[in-house]
């Protein structure tokens, strides 16, 4: 292990970019100094305020796939429901035993400025090396005029960020919901509130499911559901995009915290290179437990070593550039798919999607009687767009998709000169 | 499958089925690695063309009523072939995880799929509105049996007739009942007999009904017998005490009580094609110490199928290669076979290098039982009686399964010129029951159609 983990961000000092979000594994001392003993780098603490709520039974329904279990998982727990005064005590103490790992505190209170102010100064008192204000959370607290009530309003966001910079001098991260058109507007209020650092995203209004024998909803509290926050591996792209959007936003320039459906090295990675600097975790040690990250960090490790990058904080942002508009992508550009005979098991999946759901480029041409199989695929790559979907569809990666030398230069919708119908956003 | 087991172990449990089922989650996940491929090749390697990805989707998504009817409807005794169909020589070795991983467990998911019918004793069918005509079934194993249920489904009102006191023909019978517990076959019998299907058991055509009855009382007649008993060698001392006909061994067995079964101690068992690894196996579940398979070819020109050797072996049944019996010694019963090495020489019609004996090298093996096993006999007796042309024992059909006397079909083993592996199937047997049903079908209602004046364009 030669590379080198550790990352800065907005200030906060971390051995490496894996934190625990603020959730149900980080709600306790007891359980972020397990996390901290496998090797998380900080914790975002279980958002604390400062009258506890009551939380509901049973609160968390996942989405199966094919068989994987928590594809998605949808909440309808709360912020913490433990007195404030056992959070700090505890907090006292992870930070005594953790030193060098970030404790972050996540916040959520009423708006009134007076209990911010005193809210944190308790919090900060305690230790803590930054705050995140909870502008996210989609159910129960929005109906009180806080978390995603807030965070659906940039001028809410901008005003309760002002509050908590009056309230510290330390790091201020807001965390920001998905559950709005343009995240970019949310981010920016929080910068312009003086924000050091944004963090996204929160979870998704969601519902994962009906009982069919009972046709309650899932998760159900006596025969009645309510919608939920929905994250887990299905929500990544999502969340993706959502910082890739904020990372390329001029008008931004703050550090980036990526959450969403990050459950490996790999999904890091992605984030890092689409501007986030540090990640958060949560379903994934939900499902798995906290030595997961031993995992991330040593896949993280080999993967920088065996791409010769001495830092992780190298990678941040490496691809913003590469997200653009789709008005700005190249309309000359072809690629066209090859099958590879050699790897093809011919399921013909892709000669079904194609056929069925695409452009009819995949034909099933016999092969002669006495071939190891009755048919061989052909693309024809005249009718062949350059969809992917062959290429998403086999299981055995036997297909690429060739870039085509078109001889045409790059021309893009913009520059067509076709006029825009809407009014840019700004 | 189960590790060898040591004699005089529990016969009871011996004689249970021995392919535990599928748990729902092995299944689940099971069912959730299959590629549901397009134009599947496990669909096209099975004779009867069950829609493989289609059943195994079903199971994925809990839809186990939906999965066991895409079986049964190619396939009316597909829960027996779930059971014993060589999987490997058709679905499961077609399937195009074989190049990359371990192949799905297609036979287990088709058990798993059927077994939720049988369990819940579900009928997916029910008989076509009667179409006043009548078709009469000679046999009611797998050939008659897969007529019978299309035939119903098609409005005829079917008779089967078996010599046997249980539908189901070799699956109720020769089987060894841990790889095919009889109360299955049963079951898929009963399933066909509620659509109407008429089964007179005990009836022996040409002793207890004559083939004119048969063919005056019915609009057309299936021959669909099978095959025999097995085969003499006219050896001296076939006839001592101790010598068995494998299938009446596997019979007492599975119709009967095998607690009841007795076999000495040292075992032999002669020829190596599936029914002698039936035997063999038996043999060893029975209790005998020692048990041998003796075989004039060598492995290689053995019709068992590979994983019937590696079953046998697991057994912990013996093969001697090369070698032939030249006499069953005894006064009463038996007490050695006389041996002879042989040497192969040059290849057979069938490419198979034909055994002949190695002068002087006689030898004796002591033993208890000897349990013959060298293919059955053809039933030249019923294809005379019917007067059908035969070659060789095999009933001459056309591609309508239409024999050489007009109104009568024939289909299953008894069409089948048999000797390789990947021909006498059970389920190669249904499907041309399905087939014949289909053409005596076209033809009756083209015949009456005909007498109706019914133009069959109009």
């Amino acid at each position: 292990m030669v590379a080198d983990l550790s990352i800065n961000i907005a200030g906060l000092q971390s051995p490496n970019p894996f934190w625990l979000a603020s959730a149900p594994p980080t709600n306790s001392g007891y359980q972020v100094m397990r996390a901290f003993e496998a090797g998380w780098g900080g914790a975002v603490w279980k958002t604390l305020t400062d009258k506890p709520v009551v939380n509901v039974s049973s609160r968390f329904g996942g989405l199966r796939l094919n068989g994987k279990r928590m594809v998605g998982f949808n909440n309808i727990e709360l912020i913490t429901d433990r007195p404030l005064e056992d959070n700090l005590r505890e907090i006292r103490e992870v930070k005594k035993r953790f030193p060098d790992r970030v404790i972050v505190a996540s916040v959520m209170l009423e708006p009134i400025q007076e209990i911010w102010n005193d809210v944190f100064a308790r919090i900060e008192d305690a230790g803590v090396d930054g705050f995140e204000l909870n502008f996210g959370c989609p159910h129960g607290m929005a109906e009180r005029g806080m978390g995603a009530a807030i965070g659906q309003h940039p001028d809410l966001i901008r005003q309760q960020t002002e509050w908590a910079k009056a309230a510290t001098n330390l790091p201020v991260v807001a965390k920001l919901t998905p559950n709005i058109t343009d995240i970019r507007h949310a981010a920016r209020a929080a910068k312009e509130g003086g924000a050091d650092c944004v963090s996204m995203i929160n979870t998704i209004n969601s519902l994962i499911g009906v009982n069919l024998d009972t046709w309650d909803t899932i998760p159900n509290v006596d025969g009645q559901g309510a919608h939920g926050g929905y994250c887990g591996p299905a929500v990544k792209p999502i969340a993706l995009h959502m910082v890739a959007d904020c990372a390329r936003d001029s008008a931004l320039g703050i550090p980036i915290s990526g959450i969403g459906g990050i459950s490996t090295w790999r999904d890091t990675v992605e984030f890092m290179l689409m501007g986030a600097t540090s990640v958060q975790v949560c379903t994934a040690v939900m499902q798995h437990g906290f030595r997961i990250v031993e995992d991330m960090i040593e896949g993280l490790n080999n993967y920088l070593d065996e791409k010769g990058i001495a830092s992780a904080m190298d990678l941040v942002g490496k691809s913003v550039h590469k997200y653009t508009e789709w008005g700005q992508l190249n309309l000359n550009y072809k690629v066209v798919a090859d099958i590879d005979d050699d790897k093809c098991i011919n399921c013909n999946k892709c000669y079904i999607s194609c056929e069925d759901t695409a452009h009819q480029a995949i034909k099933m041409v016999p092969e002669p009687v006495g071939s190891a199989h009755p048919y061989r695929l052909e693309v024809d790559a005249k009718a062949c767009v350059g969809c992917n979907l062959c290429y998403e569809v086999c299981p055995v990666d036997a297909i690429t998709m060739v870039p085509q030398n078109t001889g045409e230069p790059k021309t893009t919708w913009q520059d067509s000169g076709v006029e825009c119908l809407l009014p840019e956003v700004d | 499958m189960p590790k060898s087991r040591p004699a005089g172990s529990n016969v009871v449990e011996n004689f249970q089925e021995m392919v535990s089922a599928l748990t729902p989650m092995e299944a689940f996940t099971e069912a959730n690695r299959c590629l549901f491929c397009q134009d599947a090749p496990c669909t096209a390697a099975c004779p009867t063309s069950v829609d493989v990805p289609m059943f195994i989707r079903k199971i994925s998504t809990g839809n186990l009523k939906g999965s066991a009817k895409t079986i049964m409807d190619a396939n009316p005794l597909g829960a027996s072939c779930a059971r014993i169909c060589p999987t490997e020589e058709l679905c499961v070795g077609a399937c195009v995880l074989n190049e990359l991983d371990a192949p799905i467990m297609i036979g287990k998911l088709q058990r798993y799929a059927t077994d939720y019918l049988v369990q819940h004793n579900i009928q997916l069918y029910q008989a076509g509105s009667a179409n006043q005509h009548k078709i009469a079934i000679v046999g009611a194993g797998p050939a008659g049996l897969s007529a019978a249920r299309e035939l119903a489904l098609l409005g005829y009102e079917v008779t089967l007739l078996d010599a046997h006191e249980k539908g189901g023909g070799l699956n109720s019978y020769a089987v060894a009942p841990f790889r095919l517990p009889q109360a299955i076959p049963l079951w898929e019998v009963n399933q066909i007999l509620e659509l109407g299907v008429q089964l007179k058991n005990g009836v022996t055509v040409g002793r207890d009904i004559t083939v004119e009855e048969l063919t005056e009382n019915y609009d057309a007649v299936l021959v669909a017998v099978g095959m025999g008993k097995i085969q003499s060698l006219e050896i001296p001392g076939e006839n001592l005490e101790g010598v068995y006909d494998a299938l009446d061994l596997i019979e007492q067995t599975k119709d009967g009580d095998p607690t009841q079964v007795h076999l000495g101690a040292k075992v032999v068992v002669i020829g190596a094609g599936n029914t002698a690894i039936d035997a063999a196996t038996t043999a060893k579940r029975l209790g005998a110490e020692t048990v041998q398979i003796l075989y004039r070819r060598t492995e290689h020109e053995m019709t068992a199928y590979p994983f019937e050797y590696d079953f046998a072996k697991q057994d912990g049944v013996e093969f001697r290669w090369l070698t032939a019996p030249t006499r069953v010694l005894g006064t009463h019963h038996v007490e050695a076979v006389e041996c002879v090495r042989m040497e192969l020489g040059e290849p057979d019609e069938r490419g198979r290098r034909r055994p002949q004996p190695v002068p002087g090298s006689e030898f004796t093996v002591e033993v208890d039982n000897v349990i013959f096993a060298v293919g059955q006999q053809r039933r030249t007796d019923v294809f005379d009686d019917f007067r059908l042309k035969h070659s060789r024992g095999v009933v001459e059909v056309d591609e309508s399964f239409q024999t050489s006397r007009p109104g009568v079909f024939a289909a299953g083993d008894c069409t089948f010129a048999g000797g390789g592996r990947n021909e006498a199937t059970v389920v190669l047997a249904v499907q041309q029951g399905k087939q014949a049903a289909a053409a005596i079908h076209r033809q009756v209602s083209e015949k009456y159609a005909a007498i109706q004046g019914v133009s069959k364009e109009g």
